[in-house]
């Protein structure tokens, strides 16, 4: 269910100020649903070890995390991509400093297709003449897999919403710049979603983050080209920087984060807030415990 | 004599402040009304200079119309050349609309002839109770009976190449619009005169010759009005199709294809468009387009609803 706007506050007011400090604190984080399962663990983690503040969270995806950041409604956005060039234009405007990235994990697109389909690793290029526009690759046997369950050939491509974080960096790695997404494909509604109709569709192929592989579906390998090693999505491939679909996750302050904003990023890249990176399912950018 | 006059001078004092009492509170309540009336028309008002304010600058100007009404191009975000054509995301609306109709108006109809005419007592109340709580399901749960139960059913009997699509939404859709379509057909066929049946069954009529030569004639208007309603409902339900139609952007060549319909793209893609950019007025467009086709359907509805209020 994506559009349900994940809200978790943790710790309400009267629970918080018990904490030595005496001033409660609330930071607010708003922005990517890819980040928003980690954004919570690591909210609620810490919270438990500092209970003067409090973390709120909420999702929507990145570009409703900027336009937070822009109103100044929020201190910190997720996103999952880098900010536009009009958005920092707009943050330098509005809230008179320079929006500051801060990579607090990485994630990696794994390309999905259903669990009993006999493919085991694609190329680039295959799946750019899959997804993109004018391509010629609409049938399983023309990939070369004709014993899909049921007797299915037809491929059925399972994309995300145009507006999408998760959408915009498949189209840059898979098809380029210069290429647009091949209309006519099912456009879930939130990672979750679109990995629950893969491993209901033996004729699916999709994406999503590391995180939302279920054993319903097969994450494919990945080779950059025919010939090249196929490189399977873990998190030591995507470390390491061999993995092709792998993406930096992001929180945005607009300037640089002062005071329990400060310490609250400090404490993510530190290995306690690294360890929850790794167990959400994506790819710590640390060391971790 | 004294004493008695100045006791009904009392009287006639305190029944004059309680006469004022009563007048004040009464003119109170009448503007309450009033107001209340007069508020849903402000809100509407309100609401359409909203979208029309935010479509306004693509609306005026930059909007190339016979794109958008002729393209299936559906390409707001391109890094190539943004594409804004609705044609696909129209006769998606329409399709899922018509083939939704065509399930429902026979079952819905059906059921209301059924109800108004041939059962009574606790049957009828126990039915029309239970009908009455199909429209109180909410759209959401309606979109996760059609992903988790009627999808793999599409998959495994019919051999669709996927669950989600254009007959799914339509099935959900009818089942959605239906309790409308029942209830006030319901009402229009209990508002024709008993006498109408009597005067048939004294003719020698059969039960179904007076359904179909006596009681649709006289509550046509009536049976119009509720298909029209159930028409207005499913082109603005949002949630359920867009969670069942499948959401691909195509013109559907069989009832096994994915579909996308107009309320469906401004409720994925309206959260994460850049405020005030080009996608963002453009989805307010669509809901200006949105506005007109069920200000059309309800318009219509209502002028019907007349024609009957004329007939009486």
């Amino acid at each position: 269910m994506g559009l349900a706007v994940l809200v978790g506050v943790v710790g309400c007011g009267a629970a918080g100020t018990s904490g030595n400090s005496g001033v409660h604190k609330t930071i607010r984080v708003e922005g990517s649903d890819t980040l928003v399962n980690v954004a919570q663990a690591w909210a609620e983690r810490y919270h438990m070890s500092q209970p003067g503040v409090s973390v709120q969270v909420l999702g929507g995806g990145s570009g409703v995390g900027i336009a937070s950041l822009i109103d100044g409604n929020c201190d910190i956005a997720n996103t999952s991509r880098s900010m536009k060039p009009d958005e920092m234009e707009t943050v330098r405007a509005r809230r008179s400093v320079d929006a500051v990235e801060t990579i607090a994990a990485l994630d990696a697109l794994a390309v999905l297709v259903h669990a009993q389909n006999p493919r085991e690793s694609i190329t680039i290029d295959e799946l750019a003449e899959i997804f993109g526009d004018g391509g010629q690759t609409v049938k399983w046997s023309q990939l070369g897999v004709t014993d899909l369950p049921g007797g299915h050939d037809k491929i059925i491509r399972v994309g995300r919403q145009n507006s999408s974080g998760t959408y915009a960096f498949f189209r840059e790695i898979v098809l380029g710049k210069k290429r647009d997404f091949k209309l006519g494909s099912i456009d879930a509604h939130g990672s979750k979603d679109a990995v629950l109709l893969i491993a209901r569709t033996p004729g699916a192929i999709g994406y999503s983050g590391m995180g939302y592989i279920t054993t319903g579906v097969k994450a494919l390998a990945i080779s950059r080209r025919r010939g090249d090693p196929a490189i399977e999505p873990t998190i030591e491939n995507a470390r390491n920087g061999t993995y092709p679909l792998t993406r930096p996750l992001e929180l945005y302050t607009a300037g640089p984060p002062q005071g329990a904003i400060k310490e609250y990023i400090e404490w993510i890249l530190s290995p306690k807030g690294q360890k929850i990176v790794l167990e959400q399912g994506y790819v710590p950018v640390r060391d971790h415990e | 004599m004294n004493d008695q006059a100045s006791s009904g001078g009392n009287r006639r004092r305190r029944s004059s402040a309680a006469a004022w009492l009563l007048r004040a509170s009464e003119t109170a309540m009448e503007w309450l009304i009033y107001a209340c009336g007069w508020s849903a028309i402000f809100f509407v008002f309100a609401i359409f200079i909203f979208v029309l304010g935010q479509a306004a600058p693509m609306l005026f100007g930059k909007l190339d119309f016979i794109e958008f009404f002729t393209s299936t191009e559906w390409q707001p975000t391109s890094e190539v050349r943004p594409r804004f054509g609705i044609l696909a995301l129209l006769v998606g609306t329409l399709s899922v609309t018509a083939l939704a109709m065509a399930i429902c108006v026979p079952l819905g109809l059906g059921a209301a002839v059924f109800i108004s005419e041939f059962c009574g007592g606790k049957f009828k109340e126990g039915l029309k109770i239970t009908i009455e709580l199909l429209a109180a399901i909410p759209s959401v749960v309606w979109g996760f009976i059609g992903v988790t139960v009627l999808g793999p059913i599409l998959v495994e009997t019919a051999g669709a190449p996927v669950g989600v699509n254009l007959l799914n939404g339509g099935i959900i859709l009818a089942l959605m619009s239906a309790p409308v379509i029942v209830s006030v057909g319901e009402d229009s066929l209990k508002a024709v005169p008993d006498s109408y049946r009597e005067a048939g069954l004294a003719l020698g009529a059969s039960r179904w010759e007076i359904v179909y030569r006596v009681l649709f004639p006289a509550a046509k208007n009536g049976l119009l009005a509720a298909v029209l309603l159930g028409v207005g409902r499913a082109i603005g339900e949002t949630m359920a199709v867009l969670m069942v139609t499948g959401h691909a952007v195509q013109i559907p060549t069989s009832l096994m294809d994915p579909v996308r319909t107009l309320t469906a793209t401004i409720a994925s893609e309206l959260g994460e468009a850049v405020k005030g950019g080009e996608h963002y007025r453009v989805l307010f467009v669509i809901g200006l387009v949105l506005f007109a086709i069920t200000f059309v359907v309800n318009l219509t509805s209502d002028l019907v609803v007349k024609g009957i209020r004329h007939e009486r």
